[in-house]
């Protein structure tokens, strides 16, 4: 009976094309403001799968990473990745370390870290103080003990 | 006390950038405000037709950067009020022809004789924007509520915080309230959530423009231009006044009005 009065009185906003405007507009002016462009992000999805699978086995289908936006400044990144269930895939002690929680039985989700949208931040975060050293080789010995995949 | 002098941009062509400088600077006249109005869009001159002073021009905004007058002589007085002036583009094709830090200098030179200057900036992104931008106190986008202005307008937005100008503010100009309603326009409320900035004004969508650039007379001079009360009601903001956001609704009929009365009272 409400939503009989309220159409009377143009109180509901009918599922007209504005709708479809402003969640096109949400979602390419996300991509415009990072410079990040669906497509991009699209490949960058798919190495972050190809990553995370060198470690532990992941349903590419089910998952979900996508920009989502606070306000104008702050844009982030959220990553949904379900692991598949019941299957045990070889890990290194290390690993198990590194993912206490989380047994064969259940479905582990793993939110990525925020990943801010400023390009210096990322840079800054990759680049350990040691890679700027001019000795190659001291580096890739760091590099392994930090763990990074090479 | 100097001016305030802004910048009127959006990115987007065609939203309205030169109807509202034309009006909000005759509104401010009419508030006894002195204005003078910069058409910066260097080889498509347009403020001049729109303020009905098109066969006034004898020097322009280049004339006085290169020094071929002095800036007095470029100032064109509007016929009706003595506190009005325009300086004109120049119909040139060298887009190159001013520079930023020209725009600084003509603005400031302006500064301690007027309370506003509107600088009217050309579409666009590139030299012309920042040619108009450079001298801004503050900066007016305008846009309409439909995808490609207000995608354009954010990205104008995004280069005026990267010019330190920011944080601008909105003006939603060739709005339809009954499109709205319909759900086939995007609201007020929408435009300015995407956008995030401030909104400054919103400008319903009225015939009463056309006729009005067709004899060279802002439409605020028209008492009963819902337009033109809206541009009234900016420049009264922008002179420091608090005034209301125009009730746009289309006005309830008898019967609406007396159900919305019931409604209210069961809530």
């Amino acid at each position: 009976m409400a939503g009989f009065w309220d159409r009377i009185l143009g109180r509901t906003r009918t599922a007209g094309s504005a709708e479809t405007a402003k969640e096109r507009l949400q979602f390419v002016l996300l991509h415009d403001r990072i410079s990040l462009p669906p497509e991009r992000l699209k490949m960058m999805k798919e190495e972050i799968i190809a990553v995370i699978s060198k470690y532990v086995a992941v349903t590419g289908s089910d998952v979900d990473i996508a920009l989502k936006q606070r306000d104008r400044h702050s844009n982030m990144l959220i990553a949904e990745i379900p692991f598949l269930k019941g299957i045990q895939p070889p890990r290194q002690d290390t690993v198990d370390d590194e993912i206490p929680l989380l047994t064969h039985e259940q479905d582990g989700d793993v939110n990525l870290s925020e990943v801010h949208d400023t390009r210096a931040d990322s840079l800054n975060s990759e680049l350990p103080p040691e890679a700027t050293s001019s000795n190659k080789d001291q580096d890739l010995d760091r590099a392994s003990e930090d763990g990074m995949s090479d | 006390m100097g001016a305030k002098a802004i910048t009127v941009t959006s990115g987007k062509g065609g939203v309205g950038k030169t109807t509202t400088t034309a009006n909000l600077g005759v509104a401010l006249a009419r508030l006894n405000k002195r204005a003078v109005l910069i058409d910066a869009d260097i080889g498509l001159r347009n403020l001049d037709v729109i303020l009905g002073l098109e066969n006034r021009i004898v020097y322009d905004l280049v004339d006085v950067v290169e020094s071929r007058c002095k800036l007095r002589q470029a100032m064109i007085r509007h016929k009706q009020f003595t506190d009005l002036y325009l300086i004109p583009a120049a119909q040139t094709r060298d887009k190159t022809a001013v520079s930023p830090s020209d725009m600084v200098e003509v603005v400031n030179k302006l500064r301690q004789d007027f309370d506003f200057i509107l600088i009217d900036s050309p579409a666009g992104i590139e030299r012309g924007f920042r040619n108009a931008v450079a001298p801004a106190d503050e900066i007016m986008v305008i846009t309409n509520p439909e995808v490609s202005a207000v995608r354009d307008a954010d990205r104008i937005i995004g280069l005026i915080e990267a010019e330190r100008k920011g944080p601008a503010q909105l003006v939603i100009n060739r709005v339809k309230p009954e499109m709205i309603r319909r759900g086939d326009m995007l609201s007020a409320d929408d435009v300015t959530d995407i956008l995030a900035i401030r909104l400054l004004g919103i400008v319903p969508e009225d015939e009463m423009v056309i006729p009005a650039a067709n004899s060279g007379v802002p439409v605020t001079l028209n008492d009963s231009s819902r337009a033109g009360t809206a541009f009234r009601n900016i420049a009264r903001r922008l002179a420091g006044e608090k005034v209301d956001f125009m009730q746009l609704e289309p006005p309830l009929g008898a019967f609406r009005r007396f159900v919305q009365m019931l409604l209210s009272g069961r809530q």
